[in-house]
């Protein structure tokens, strides 16, 4: 509970009159920052001659401040300036999921080829976006309390909200089921953030992609036919290998902290 | 009423040394570029000097945490950043100019140096202040919202400088600063060194003897990877003796010392 200063102690520190002590002096003026009834009080209690002075430079800045050059706007999306560096790798995916939709619509004998391609199209953009290449500033943002995890996933996830919509009117126009395009690439997601925490995550995402391709793509361009994993049947497999691989990420934030993984 | 003073910055030192460094090993690729190294560094502006390749940018990059150890113990403001120690706590009281400072060509000075301040973790009230101040310290008040890629060399490199120093880091390395200032702005720079250096932990990598001498309070002298000498910079310039090479007294102290200890190893 406060107390508040007598008028007369007020009118007495207004008057700047002897008898008021320093300490008292620092009280009352911590005091009249943070209340405005005892302001008013002050108010009346100063001289003329203090109060029209008062007037005249609280005028004198309301001129200034109207008169000079208006605050700087806060632009947010600058913050992410990363965001113009990774553009031209969503533009990739963007290209290589419709190039996918083309070939399946035209191709209806093929196995389809917008499944094929949905695991591994965020992983361009997602290399892009935590990469010393592609990042001159790297060297600066490893040495910062913010890099880790935390400012991965809110590159990585940057970058699922513009790939995911545009697989998703792909799944759509060529009639697949999202459990059969998302999960993948959710699955493929994390696993490139779990690995990239060992090689680095360009690294690791790039692995990852020649892994998909050798390993399943070709192989069902060639042998003309989907492979088990994207069958109808297999999302609860995506499922669990996607929350073993967020759990990883999670379990292994720390690793994550430093952006070279040891390495220059 | 309002905190003057965070608690954070009342709390008590709990480290003996702002940079504490025993048997460091640092690998530059495969290279041991710094190799069984020693050193103990408190609040002033310490000079690091030594010819090229003798492991200084590697040095500096280890006490940043860029790369991590490969051997010894390394502490940094009391945390031990070879093993799992608090990274995100040292790292906030953090300053770095690397020697190639990279930048985002599109931000304006002011635009970079608030990005900075918010990946350190700065208060998000307090990061306006801060960045004007830092810009106006590296004398950039003028150039504050042109963008990065108008700059010349010797901005770029001012600009780099008020990153480092818009947190009021405890801890300020470095590399290489006075890359591209012109006289007057050394002058400037040196004054800043002084200025921050009177109540934190500066470490200027350098090979500029003259800059050493006018700024720092402390030489820490390297080669091969290791601490050759450690000492204030008076003690420097009577290190060096008549026949040594060299145009002044800091800089014969310097190439006695270098060559002393090229002839230890060597014997």
């Amino acid at each position: 509970m406060t107390t508040h200063p007598t008028p007369a102690l007020i009118s007495r520190y207004a008057a700047g009159a002897d008898g008021v002590d320093d300490a008292t002096v620092w009280a009352v003026e911590a005091h009249l920052e943070s209340c405005a009834a005892c302001r008013a009080l002050l108010t009346g209690a100063v001289d003329p001659g203090t109060r029209d002075l008062l007037d005249r430079v609280a005028d004198g800045i309301a001129a200034g401040i109207t008169a000079g050059p208006a605050p700087a706007p806060r632009r947010r999306l600058r913050r992410t300036g990363v965001a113009v560096r990774v553009l031209p790798w969503l533009a990739v995916a963007a290209g290589l999921v419709l190039a996918a939709v083309l070939f399946e619509l035209t191709f209806h004998s093929l196995p389809s080829l917008v499944l094929l391609v949905a695991p591994v199209a965020p992983l361009l953009p997602v290399a892009a976006a935590w990469s010393r290449r592609t990042d001159p500033a790297w060297e600066l943002l490893a040495t910062v309390p913010r890099a880790g995890l935390w400012l991965l996933l809110r590159r990585t996830l940057a970058v699922l909200a513009a790939v995911v919509p545009i697989l998703a009117v792909a799944g759509w126009w060529t009639g697949h089921s999202p459990a059969l395009w998302l999960l993948p690439c959710l699955a493929f997601t994390a696993g490139s953030l779990a690995l990239g925490g060992l090689v680095r995550v360009d690294r690791a995402a790039l692995a990852l992609v020649a892994l998909w391709s050798g390993a399943v793509v070709i192989p069902s361009l060639a042998g003309d036919r989907l492979p088990a994993v994207l069958s109808a049947g297999s999302w609860p497999g995506w499922v669990a290998v996607t929350v073993v691989l967020v759990a990883v990420v999670a379990f292994r934030a720390a690793d994550h902290r430093r952006l070279g993984a040891g390495q220059i | 009423m309002m905190r003057a003073v965070s608690a954070a910055e009342i709390a008590p030192t709990t480290h003996a040394w702002a940079v504490h460094a025993e048997k460091l090993v640092v690998r530059a690729g495969r290279h041991l570029a710094v190799n069984g190294l020693d050193l103990a560094l408190d609040t002033g502006v310490h000079g690091l000097l030594g010819p090229n390749g003798a492991g200084k940018t590697t040095l500096m990059r280890a006490l940043a945490t860029v790369v991590k150890p490969a051997g010894g113990r390394l502490s940094v403001l009391g945390v031990d950043v070879t093993g799992r120690g608090d990274l995100r706590r040292m790292r906030r009281g953090l300053g770095y100019l690397p020697q190639h400072f990279g930048f985002y060509p599109r931000f304006t000075v002011r635009e970079f140096v608030e990005y900075m301040a918010w990946l350190k973790e700065m208060p998000k009230s307090d990061i306006p202040g801060a960045v004007q101040r830092a810009i106006d310290r590296v004398g950039l008040t003028d150039r504050a919202d042109s963008r990065m890629k108008t700059l010349s060399g010797g901005m770029l490199r001012r600009a780099g400088i008020a990153q480092a120093i818009v947190n009021d880091p405890r801890v300020l390395l470095l590399d290489e600063p006075t890359v591209g200032l012109d006289p007057e702005q050394r002058l400037d720079f040196r004054e800043l060194l002084r200025d921050i250096g009177s109540d934190s932990c500066v470490l200027v990598s350098t090979h500029l003897v003259e800059d050493v001498a006018a700024a720092c309070t402390d030489v820490v002298l390297v080669n091969a990877g290791r601490l050759v000498w450690q000492g204030t910079t008076a003690e420097l310039a009577g290190r060096g003796g008549a026949d040594a090479a060299g145009d002044s007294a800091t800089e014969r102290g310097y190439s006695a010392l270098l060559r002393a200890h090229r002839g230890q190893v060597s014997a």
